[in-house]
């Protein structure tokens, strides 16, 4: 931010042990942003080592005593950004949340289970899914997620404001998008059906 | 639209964490699940090997703080 003209000082040897020490603190945190992302537990690994080596590359830019988790979301939802306008990422949600209930609303014939509320979050633009997380899952101000963010105050409270608003209406009328287990299941039996036919055992000659 | 909303107004009861100026909605809770879920997750090796390999790399090109990374 600041460090336009000055050239940074050089870090001591113990201002690299805080960094590191610092770095491996935040990673659990860049683990759960991250999954909030981008869904798929293994593609927001990826995203998180992706994330350390650029913030160890940058670590001279660092300013000292400034907040660790702040500074690396910066940098984890640049690449996050970044991947998915590569297309890397689908949406796809972390089928691996437990199946727990979350709240069970009277009149409702369905609990809502944490992955129900996972999956709306991933239908979610993408600008809307960083700010809620941001603010509501991990407890930044609306001040520090539009810092963290690159815009303004008024921007991030909207879109925190529409994305509850539509994740409130999505599970109340429990429009959430389908399990994708089912999918899974109906893709996985498709691609068997192909393993069998490419390898011989065509549909008529099974058994 | 939906006028069946009606739902937790009358609070749920089961006590999550009442920040009640501006009634979160009853999921709000579930966010931070989702979140601190993942935070207590024990952590694979692989991210701090990543950073011990890093911190094993000898930093003779002091400085080049150039163009490493492009926020």
């Amino acid at each position: 931010m600041s460090d336009e003209g000055r050239p940074a000082p050089a870090r001591s040897a113990r201002d690299k042990i805080d960094f590191k020490r610092e770095l491996t603190e935040v990673v659990p945190h860049l683990r759960a942003f991250a999954r909030g992302l981008c869904g798929r537990p293994d593609l927001a690994d990826d995203l998180v080592q992706e994330t350390l080596l650029k913030a160890w590359a940058a670590q001279e830019r660092f300013e000292p005593g400034t907040s660790m988790r702040a500074w690396t979301f910066v940098i984890l939802r640049n690449a996050y950004l970044t991947d998915m306008r590569r297309n890397r990422f689908r949406g796809e949600y972390d089928e691996g949340v437990a199946e727990r209930i979350l709240t069970a609303p009277a009149g409702q014939e369905e609990p809502i289970h944490l992955s129900d509320l996972h999956r709306a979050l991933l239908t979610l633009p993408a600008e809307r899914r960083e700010a809620l997380l941001l603010v509501g899952a991990g407890g930044f101000s609306y001040e520090e997620a539009a810092a963290i963010c690159g815009c303004a105050v008024g921007t991030i409270k909207s879109r925190v404001g529409r994305a509850r608003a539509a994740l409130s209406e999505m599970l109340a009328n429990g429009s959430i998008p389908r399990r994708s287990t089912d999918d899974a299941i109906a893709h996985r039996a498709i691609l068997e059906e192909l393993d069998m036919v490419s390898s011989g055992n065509g549909v008529s000659s099974r058994g | 639209m939906a006028s069946n909303q009606a739902h937790g107004s009358n609070g749920r009861g089961s006590g999550g964490g009442g920040n009640a100026q501006r009634r979160a909605p009853e999921w709000a809770d579930g966010l931070k699940q989702l979140y601190d879920s993942v935070v207590e997750e024990s952590l694979p090796d692989s991210f701090k090997d990543l950073l011990d390999r890093l911190e094993a790399i000898p930093t003779s090109r002091g400085q080049d703080g150039g163009q490493d990374t492009s926020q």
